[in-house]
């Protein structure tokens, strides 16, 4: 028999809640390497942003002239020189192949490093903090206005009104350029400004708007530590080769003051070069400290880098006790070895042959691509008419695809029941035999069509024909195959 | 019943009840889920008032807003019309000819013609305009009484022996029933129409007095030939197509009895633009003339 356990109320320990309240993060300004590459990099990825719906490029008549345009209503998707109709989305398929491998590349070489300098959410946080930053102070200051007991001064309170509307401007800065990416923007712009524009693009900013100022004013690291999901797949894909944002413990180890390393040092003794002055911590965005070693919350922007160098720079040791670096190359030092840093291997080989895989699939299908095509329905009911002279008729829906920017000629022509004579409804050519219709620029032409054939020369149930379109002007070819059956 | 506690392990109250030493938790709903549920009941209150709700004994409670989807309809068909009314007024105004010429026209007037023709036409006609036996095939180009436009738009208007005084006249005697012929010649000229469009015939059956008969019975609405004739509605009888089949025993079943297929006449029934839709969409399946 089992034994009956008894549980003594009195002897369950309250082990407390299970919620940790989230320590509101101060980051300190850094200046340095990995700081100026931030800064230019989120210039650059803004300046598109908010700039690309504005530039221009030539169609001709009657073709938007904006260079990267969604454009919903009539379905096409513009970028620069390319025109995309929706049966095309599959170039779309092959982008986001490309994007996720080389999330997986810069992950094999780097960790994540498109978490610390490339992703939205740093971005805009980046640039709110800096915001943040010029108008309530550096670090210090901030924590200080933050604990601050006083009764709120007209100064402070005008500074927090300050910040939040420079924030609201940025996010609603933000909402505005993605509107623009879906109609002609000096047209939109000039709508909105006069609210003449349309309910819906007000509907748009006010929700970018809302989204930008919470994710990147309030919620901040948050997104990336409980949010993001790249986190917990990254931890998946990574190797112990990729190149993350490390303490190197091998050099820093054992944390001394100043004054006790360089007298150790005097004495031919080794001391660590870490002084334990918390200026990696001070300047973490996620507010953690590097030196515990890889975790979940860095999002590996190097800005302790930059800090820890400034300190090493001062009290002359050399810089880079925290690097991009693995655990590898600590232990190789450790045991009197050079480190390696391997970028090259399997993983970043194989990865940069697959983007260049579907990267050339995706250019050679661009370049190959049809800008003539043809589809054909065949008539379901009936399926064959016999007419009065015994011959047969099949009658189908032909759709033709003109994707270039004017109008053209095409001939239609069909292989397949011998002596096949072809009719378009509702077309008075100039050449019965070969019919030529008018298709209209970057659209679609829907026509009849109905093929005729005597019975007896044609003894098969199903016979398959081909029906072939020739721009008369281009030479251009597109093809369709069916079926011409008997009844 | 015994008093409400608190319980250690869960840091809970009990609600008081127990079962043999079984004591029970006190987890009353949450807040949120009875505010939702009390404000339910008070929107099912106010949606009585404004809305119909209860049934009564003949007739039922019809809500301050007086609301019926019934009306609701009728305003949405109503503002349909409207919005076809301009684009149907540009196809009553076209001439038949101009709207196969013109695209959009022939777009519209397609479309238009085909929810019409499922609407009206495909009971007898069948969805794709196939026909059946006794109703005629509309995609190929055996017409009884003419398929150029003017002539559908003719038939669709006033029908066959529908009645309507302006409708096709004309009907297939009832030769044997009426006793104008003999069962052997009945046999004989059904023999002798087979012959006509190249189908077999009985063998050693009289072609002269097949002949004879067709010629004193048959030539003045079919024509001497058997070309027929589109005014009286009298089907070729030289081409390969039959309205209701072309064995022996179904001419002679033809012949005996007679046929008199009927059209309804649509005029009045259908606007004349959705009539001149109906012709177009009729007459490009593939047989217009």
């Amino acid at each position: 028999m089992n034994k009956i356990v008894q549980i003594n109320p009195d002897q369950v320990e309250d082990v407390g809640s299970l919620y940790a309240a989230r320590k509101k993060v101060y980051p300190q300004s850094v200046f340095g390497t990995f700081r100026r590459i931030k800064w230019g990099l989120m210039a650059f990825c803004l300046g598109v942003y908010y700039l690309l719906p504005f530039v221009r490029w030539n169609r001709g008549l009657g073709a938007p002239d904006q260079a990267v345009l969604i454009d919903l209503p009539n379905s096409r998707f513009y970028f620069f020189f390319i025109e995309l109709w929706p049966q095309e989305v599959y170039y779309f398929t092959g982008l986001l192949i490309i994007a996720a491998l080389t999330l997986f590349l810069m992950n094999s070489v780097g960790g994540r490093i498109w978490c610390g300098y490339l992703c939205p959410q740093t971005v805009w946080t980046d640039l709110f903090y800096a915001v943040e930053r010029l108008i309530e102070g550096d670090r210090r200051e901030r924590m200080r206005k933050a604990a601050s007991a006083d009764p709120l001064k007209l100064e402070r309170i005008s500074e927090i009104m300050l910040k939040h509307s420079n924030w609201l401007l940025i996010a609603w800065w933000t909402g505005g350029a993605w509107v623009l990416y879906f109609t002609d923007a000096p047209t939109l712009v000039k709508e909105l400004v006069t609210f003449q524009a349309p309910a819906i693009a007000y509907i748009w900013i006010a929700i970018l708007t809302a989204t930008t100022y919470l994710l990147a004013g309030f919620m901040r690291e948050q997104v990336c530590v409980y949010m993001c999901p790249w986190p917990r797949i990254q931890a998946a894909l990574t190797d112990e080769w990729a190149l993350n944002v490390t303490y190197r413990y091998d050099r820093g180890e054992k944390r001394r003051s100043v004054k006790k390393a360089n007298e150790l040092r005097a004495l031919g003794l080794p001391a660590g070069d870490c002084v334990n002055c918390y200026q990696c911590v001070a300047a973490c965005p996620t507010g953690i400290d590097i030196r515990n070693g890889p975790q979940i919350d860095c999002i590996q922007c190097g800005l302790c880098i930059d800090a820890c160098d400034n300190v090493m720079k001062k009290i002359g040791r050399p810089t880079r006790l925290i690097g991009y670096d693995n655990d590898i190359n600590i232990q190789r030092r450790m045991a009197g070895k050079p480190p390696i840093y391997g970028i090259v291997r399997p993983r970043t080989i194989i990865y940069t042959a697959l983007i260049a895989l579907v990267g050339g699939i995706m250019l050679y299908a661009l370049l190959t691509r049809s800008l003539l095509d043809i589809n054909v329905l065949h008539d379901r009911n009936p399926v064959a008419v016999k007419l009065s002279d015994g011959s047969i008729r099949n009658a189908y829906t032909v759709r033709f695809l003109n994707k270039r920017g004017f109008d053209r000629v095409v001939t239609i022509d069909v292989d397949g029941p011998p002596y096949a004579v072809l009719h378009v409804v509702g077309d008075d050519s100039i050449t019965p035999d070969r019919p030529m219709v008018v298709l209209g620029r970057d659209s679609t032409t829907e026509l009849r069509v109905l093929v005729t054939a005597p019975s007896e020369k044609n003894p098969e149930r199903s016979i398959p024909i081909k029906f072939r379109i020739t721009d008369i002007g281009l030479g251009e070819v597109a093809f369709a195959i069916d079926n011409f059956v008997l009844p | 019943m015994a008093e409400s506690e608190l319980d250690k392990v869960s840091g809970k109250t009990t609600t008081g009840h127990q079962w043999d030493g079984i004591k029970e938790l006190n987890t009353p709903l949450p807040r949120w889920w009875l505010i939702t549920f009390y404000a339910t009941i008070l929107w099912a209150i106010g949606y009585w008032v404004v809305y119909p709700a209860w049934p009564l004994l003949w007739s039922y409670t019809r809500g301050a807003l007086n609301y019926s989807t019934r009306a609701a309809v009728a305003v949405e068909l109503a503002n349909l019309e409207k919005i076809r009314g301009d684009k149907m007024i540009a196809l009553g105004a076209a001439s038949l000819a101009d709207i196969e010429k013109d695209p959009a026209l022939l777009a519209l007037a397609r479309a238009r013609g085909k929810a019409a023709f499922g609407d009206n036409c495909a009971p007898c006609h069948g969805s794709g305009g196939a026909g059946a036996k006794g109703y005629p095939n509309l995609n190929d180009d055996d017409w009884l009484w003419g398929g150029s436009l003017d002539q559908i738009v003719q038939t669709i208007q006033f029908g066959a022996r529908s009645g309507h005084t302006k409708t096709h006249e004309g009907a297939m005697l009832a030769f044997g029933k009426d006793g104008i012929l003999k069962r052997d010649e009945i046999g004989t000229v059904a023999n002798y129409v087979r012959s006509l469009s190249g189908l077999s015939t009985r063998q050693g059956y009289d072609v002269a007095a097949g002949a004879k008969i067709f010629a004193e019975n048959c030539t003045s609405c079919h024509g001497e030939a058997g070309n027929g004739n589109q005014e009286l509605g009298a089907p070729n009888l030289t081409d390969k197509i039959w309205l209701y089949g072309s064995e022996e025993a179904t001419l002679i079943e033809t012949i005996t009895n007679g046929r008199a297929g009927v059209m309804p006449a649509w005029v009045g029934r259908l606007d004349p633009s959705t009539i001149k839709a109906l012709a177009v969409y009729v007459h490009t399946l593939g047989g217009g003339k």
